[in-house]
């Protein structure tokens, strides 16, 4: 999607111009472009009146940020502690070889983006890995392909 | 929905919503916990809706299908309750469904395959099953039995008695005094006592007039941990109902809750939740025209595990990169936007309206002296039952592993619990008699938490699981304090050497050391207690760690450069699963036949172990 003015505004409409809402904004632009154009920062900045150092600051501290465009799909590993307990470390080592992508990246063909997150809060059901909106309790390296085949 | 306008009129409305009831109607609670959710609990729930509605059950006995919060059980889930029969179905899949509907809801017999058994029993309602019977569910007493996302369904439970009970028959000084008297200390993990910090923010903006915050702390970034999010899911209201009373208390008109960002079920149930409160007017201006007013905002964190520290947190909240501020100035002197505000953990919150209802006396007496009430633990790892469990406080470590999670399975022991996180320390089975508050904790080198309870078993490494904690901690360490940034890398670097083979028995006492020097010089709390996992693990198993560090080996037969793999010939039927799945190609053998593993080629990445449908993969 490219960055519109429009789009912009819709975003920026909801707040008012105080630096207090800079991350929320700057969610919503993550969400919309499921990244952070430069040129949306600086539009973003702008409007809060703050300086593009205190922007990327955010963007960079904040894990959430992605700073490229992402995949179509999200493929998250849990490696929270009963996960990491229960092979979710071995289940990241089996997707990278499988997607041939290394963790935190994505596919070359934009398909997939190969996260690890700490913790989803599912640890009753470890180790998990999230595709998309789905939680996949009980994972394996097995289930997982057949689940990647789907996407 | 209409607005209410006075407390009379809610009492009413109240009372209606309960004479409506059909006390014969069925009810179906399908759980939709987070357990139960990764189990397929949603394809359940839909295909009750199609089953009931393909059935064309009568009108007038027509089931009721209500998708709850999280019931707990979540390793039998997901799980079903049936009333008015008092039913309860584990493991029930969207197959399974039609069945329930002819023979359960239209005949109103039991469906036995269903039910839970443990041991030979079978126990058909919930109440009689041991992983519930041993729990006190006071705060989580709604959690699994409402609909989170009906107002209506919180209020028939009860919801906003307590806020009409302050606002109509207490002063803000007999609330704080009421929080105090109960000695309910904060839940988030430092335990400090709730009334007194309270009464700290009052005498602050009485000295400097002006506005006062409440903050729902809802961070939860424990890996590990999953209470806050059963909450904030399951019974929003009472979190919601929690800070209002609190803001009262403190002559606050503005409230926060910062949830983390991987949790979006409980972003959304939540902002329902605020939806439905304003629109009954229990949120807004001049609520039930008690003139308070009294509103909520959500904020979503953005990742960032520092900043559930009060400070960090409320960098967060301004906008700015959540970097924690040395205290004091304490918040509750000098907070957001430089006002005194009040930043509880939502678990606290959900406990005020319970303390006000039913009085300090009846709170202080659950639980043990200086540690009053009940604690929600999320009790996972390598136990029989895992979920989500509410007891009072001074159970001992023990009886939760054992007695509730049903033990290790397969092993007469469990090696050790950590509690309170990456910043809580490693209890061995020889304390199991702990007793669980916050001062025993203490004593043994611990914290109680945010109310993590992760059970390991011998085949899990204690210099792997600190090197775990620790790169967690060094990832998301701020930087901005020395002893933290460099520190944690440092110990990172002693452990590593460990988890090789290398080093010696020199380096560990120089870690122990080094480990010390980090707790007293960090800046917050997340370097200050970074240190428990590795103080903890080498006090309680040093003789682990010299087995790396002198034998050179790992003897839970997990840190990778110390072990090999290889396959019980005896147990192996060569279905070639593991040589489907071995990225080396290292596995071999004949079709039926026992397969072996090319000890130098293999990288030692588990994968075949992960997949043996016999157990056959062993690692020495």
């Amino acid at each position: 999607m490219s960055v519109t003015f429009k789009a912009l505004e819709n975003i920026l409409e909801h707040y008012p111009p105080s630096s207090e809402h800079l991350i929320s904004a700057l969610q919503d632009v993550q969400a919309k472009f499921n990244y952070i154009p430069p040129e949306a920062m600086t539009a973003v900045c702008d409007y809060f009146s703050v300086p593009l150092s205190r922007g990327w600051a955010v963007a960079t501290f904040y894990k959430s940020f992605s700073l490229e465009p992402r995949g179509m799909h999200d493929v998250r590993v849990c490696l929270g502690t009963a996960c990491h307990l229960k092979g979710g470390g071995r289940l990241v080592e089996g997707l990278e070889r499988e997607l041939d992508v290394p963790r935190e990246h994505t596919t070359k063909d934009m398909r997939v983006t190969l996260e690890t997150v700490r913790c989803l809060g599912t640890c009753a059901m470890a180790p998990v890995v999230m595709i998309d909106e789905e939680y996949l309790g009980g994972a394996n390296i097995r289930s997982l392909k057949k689940e990647l085949k789907k996407l | 929905m209409e607005r209410i306008s006075n407390v009379t009129e809610l009492e009413a409305w109240r009372e209606n919503l309960r004479a409506a009831l059909d006390p014969e109607r069925p009810v179906v609670r399908v759980c939709l916990g987070p357990g139960c959710l990764a189990q397929g609990a949603n394809k359940v729930s839909l295909a009750f809706q199609s089953a009931i509605k393909a059935k064309k059950v009568e009108a007038s006995v027509q089931p009721l299908i209500k998708e709850t919060g999280c019931h707990g059980f979540c390793s039998q889930g997901p799980l079903i309750n049936l009333d008015p029969f008092d039913l309860f179905y584990v493991k029930v899949k969207p197959a399974d469904v039609e069945e329930i509907v002819e023979t359960t809801l239209a005949k109103g017999q039991t469906v036995e395959r269903l039910l839970y058994s443990d041991n030979g029993s079978r126990y058909r309602s919930a109440s009689e099953v041991p992983f519930y019977k041993m729990q006190q569910k006071v705060v989580l007493k709604n959690v699994g039995g409402i609909d989170p996302l009906k107002i209506e369904d919180a209020l028939m439970a009860g919801a906003y008695r307590s806020l009409t009970k302050v606002l109509t028959s207490m002063t803000p000084e007999e609330v704080i005094t009421t929080v105090e008297a109960a000695g309910l200390r904060g839940r988030g993990g430092a335990g400090f006592l709730t009334g007194r910090k309270w009464r700290f923010a009052v005498e602050n903006a009485r000295k400097n007039p002006g506005p006062v915050y409440v903050v729902g702390n809802g961070d939860e970034g424990d890996p590990g941990a999953f209470m806050d999010r059963t909450l904030m899911e399951g019974d929003p209201h009472a979190v919601l109902e929690g800070m209002a009373i609190g803001a009262y208390a403190l002559g606050a008109n503005q409230g926060y809750i910062y949830v983390r960002m991987e949790y979006p079920l409980a972003i959304q149930h939540l902002s329902i939740a605020i939806e439905q409160a304003r629109a009954l007017g229990l949120l807004g201006t001049n609520i039930l025209d008690t003139g308070f007013n009294f509103d909520v905002q959500i904020n979503r964190g953005a990742g960032a595990f520092v900043c559930g520290e009060e400070t960090a947190l409320i960098a967060s909240l301004e906008g700015r990169v959540g970097e924690p501020i040395p205290r004091p100035p304490y918040p509750a002197e000098k907070g957001l936007r430089g006002r005194p505000t009040i930043i509880n953990n939502v678990e606290t919150w959900a406990n005020v309206p319970l303390i006000i209802e039913k009085g300090a006396d009846w709170y202080a007496g659950l639980g043990v002296p200086h540690s009053t009430g009940t604690k929600i633990f999320s009790l996972v790892g390598k136990l029989k039952n895992t979920g989500m469990i509410e007891v009072p406080m001074g159970i001992t470590l023990g009886r939760i592993v054992e007695e509730i999670g049903g033990g290790v399975p397969g092993q007469d022991r469990f090696k050790a619990v950590q509690t309170g996180g990456p910043s809580g320390g490693c209890i061995p089975y020889e304390l199991k008699d702990t007793p669980v508050d916050y001062d025993s904790l203490s004593k043994v080198g611990s914290i109680m938490g945010s109310g993590g309870m992760i059970v390991m078993d011998k085949r899990d490494c204690v210099v792997d699981v600190a090197r775990y904690f620790l790169s967690f901690l060094e990832e998301e360490s701020c930087g901005k304090c020395l002893p933290c940034r460099l520190g944690l890398k440092s110990m990172q670097e002693f452990l590593d050497k460990f988890a090789k083979g290398q080093g010696s028995p020199q380096d560990i006492d120089d870690l122990h050391s080094l480990a010390r020097a980090i707790m007293k010089g960090s800046l917050c709390a997340l370097g200050g207690t970074a240190p428990n996992p590795i103080l903890t693990t080498v006090k309680y198993f040093k003789d682990e760690y010299l087995a790396h560090v002198v034998e050179h080996k790992c003897p839970s037969g997990v840190c990778r450069d110390l072990i090999t793999y290889s396959i019980n010939p005896e147990l192996c039927n060569g279905c070639g699963l593991c040589v489907r799945n071995c990225p080396q190609e290292c596995v071999s053998g004949e079709k039926k036949k026992p397969h072996t593993i090319d000890a130098g080629a293999c990288i030692r990445c588990g994968q075949c172990m992960d997949v043996c449908p016999v157990d056959a993969v062993m690692v020495a």
